[in-house]
């Protein structure tokens, strides 16, 4: 299974070294993006170029893998890169936070807290915060290097002058270690506040666009904000419809073309750690151990 | 319209000496020296390609000069050489303590983010962060020149010529600057247009005790505007002085002809 016909998780030792090497400087520079020799992968751009080469970078052979999508560890996306590493480094999987010391993910952090011995590896589709608001990528490095981020705060007031409120609701700028403004990748904003302090490492890894950059661990990472509108996390107002948790991330799931629509965990594992611990939602099938025969979508 | 008491007790706010700029073999301006003053408006003009613009870049310090130097006095009072200032400094001073109105307003503002923005980025810029205040400094500027607040949250791509050159100038006013470059203001407008934008900014000017550095191939606007006049011919200045002497008692032949050029009124 494991043949030798690649090296070890894929890349070769010599684009180790240089990932590796990036991914120290941008430990060592919180924030700030480090350009990268960003190498061809056999994978379309936009399904975690980025990501898969840093956990290449960064996998041993006592790694245990997690790869989530969305907060799902049964995308296709999610199961061809743990497959990929199974085949390409023979690392072990899983699809359970608390065993895993590397997790890639794309657009979501894992409901569960983290710990110093884990490493999350983000994928990214566009590293650059003012990307919208200035098109010149010279521009914007300059004002990362002067810290010039005024305009950030710009798009700030056009959500809010025009809906009120601000509207951005993933992707949400923050900034890292009272220096460089940021983008974490497309997250919804409920996941902002996770960053801050976190015990484990935190890298990002834009393939397209080669860059990397990161976010140590206990390191400050806050969300820009008005002080007359603060920033606040956004989730649904309902329970999970299946493990009844209250405290989660949401997908909105519609369920016929009437109008119904439920609302489960995003994270796949937390929710089914939920359930297997005798959590109910309602519209949960009872008991658990029969979902794998169906029945239990409402 | 010249105040004689101007210069009396003051020091120079801005003070060239000797610039000049040449790309390659053409001397694009040629050992300009002046001093202006707090609240004084100087006029430059002369025809197409006679380094007026390009003088305008060498004393905002987008341009490196190839001889000579400007200096400027801080807001804590210290004159400083802009060619020393490091990047930061200067783009800081840029954003708070100079303005700069392009003839074309898309230069100048950002024509896909609401007019209220546009006014709050250099407020945002400078470190406010309460929403509430910032929108109301840009509704109070808004209403300062003379558009509807009503516009506010309206892109200034919707917005008609006149409409946009004044909204750059609230822009540029909102961080209270002392001195503000100018850049053809009026062109390309029409002459209605033109005048409310010429009675607009001589009011703010005295209003906020403006020094204004105005670039113009337009006489009546310097005639205006402006307490001085440079002419410039050829990369250099050929005759300067108080606008009214300049303009109707003309001593230079090149003067002499661009004042007889006007049409009569």
């Amino acid at each position: 299974m494991n043949a030798p016909a690649y090296n070890f998780a894929y890349l070769d030792e010599q684009t180790k070294r240089m990932i590796r090497r990036a991914i120290l400087k941008a430990i060592a520079i919180p924030g700030y993006q480090v350009p990268f020799a960003s190498r061809e992968m056999p994978m379309p751009y936009g399904w975690g170029t980025g990501g898969v080469q840093v956990t290449a970078a960064i996998l041993g052979p006592a790694d245990v893998l997690k790869v989530i999508d969305q907060g799902s560890d049964d995308t296709t996306n999610a199961i061809s890169i743990r497959k990929f590493f199974a085949k390409t480094a023979g690392v072990a999987t899983t699809t359970a936070t608390e065993e895993a010391t590397v997790i890639q993910t794309r657009h979501r952090i894992p409901e569960a807290a983290l710990s110093e011995n884990q490493v999350l590896v983000y994928q990214v589709p566009i590293p650059e915060p003012l990307r919208f608001l200035e098109p010149r990528e010279t521009e914007t490095r300059r004002m990362h290097a002067l810290a010039e981020y005024g305009l950030m705060h710009v798009k700030l007031y056009e959500d809010i002058a025009r809906f009120g409120h601000i509207a951005t609701a993933y992707a949400y700028p923050v900034k890292v270690n009272a220096r460089y403004v940021m983008d974490p990748s497309p997250t919804p904003k409920f996941d902002n506040p996770k960053m801050d302090n976190c015990p484990a490492l935190q890298l990002f890894g834009a393939g397209r666009e080669k860059r990397i950059y990161a976010i140590p661990p206990y390191t400050q990472v806050v969300s820009l904000d008005f002080e007359d509108h603060p920033f606040e996390p956004y989730r649904f107002n309902a329970p999970c419809a299946l493990c009844g948790a209250e405290d989660s991330y949401l997908d909105e799931i519609v369920t016929d073309d009437k109008g119904s629509r439920m609302f489960v965990c995003s994270d796949t594992d937390y929710c089914e750690g939920r359930q297997a611990a005798g959590h109910h939602g309602s519209l949960s099938a009872a008991p658990y151990k029969d979902k794998a025969q169906g029945g239990a979508n409402g | 319209m010249a105040d004689p008491d101007l210069h009396e007790n003051e020091e120079p706010l801005l003070v060239a000496t000797s610039l000049s700029k040449s790309f390659g073999r053409i001397a694009a301006c040629r050992d300009v020296s002046f001093a202006l003053y707090p609240g004084e408006v100087l006029a430059i003009v002369g025809e197409s390609g006679s380094g007026k613009s390009t003088l305008l870049q060498l004393l905002s310090g987008q341009l490196a000069a190839s001889g000579g130097h400007v200096s400027y006095r801080m807001r804590d009072g210290v004159t400083r050489d802009l060619a020393t200032l490091g990047e930061a400094e200067r783009r800081f001073l840029f954003r708070t303590d100079w303005g700069f109105v392009h003839q074309d307003p898309a230069q100048g503002l950002r024509m896909a983010v609401s007019a209220g923005a546009n006014v709050g980025e250099r407020l945002m810029a400078v470190g406010w962060n309460h929403y509430g205040r910032i929108r109301d400094t840009a509704s109070d500027w808004l209403t300062r020149v003379e558009i509807d607040v009503a516009r506010i949250d309206d892109a200034p791509r919707t917005y008609s010529g006149g409409m946009r050159q004044r909204l750059q100038i609230a822009r540029n006013l909102v961080t209270e600057p002392r001195l503000v470059f100018m850049d053809e203001p009026t062109g390309g407008l029409d002459v209605s247009v033109q005048a409310r934008l010429l009675d607009l900014l001589r009011s703010l000017v005295a209003e906020l005790h403006l020094a204004v550095i105005i670039v113009t191939h337009d006489l009546a606007v310097a005639r205006l505007l402006s307490h001085r006049v440079m002419v410039m011919k050829g990369g250099r200045v050929i005759e300067t002085g108080l606008t009214d002497q300049v303009l109707d008692d003309p001593r230079e032949p090149y003067t002499q002809l661009l004042v007889s050029s006007i049409l009569p009124p």
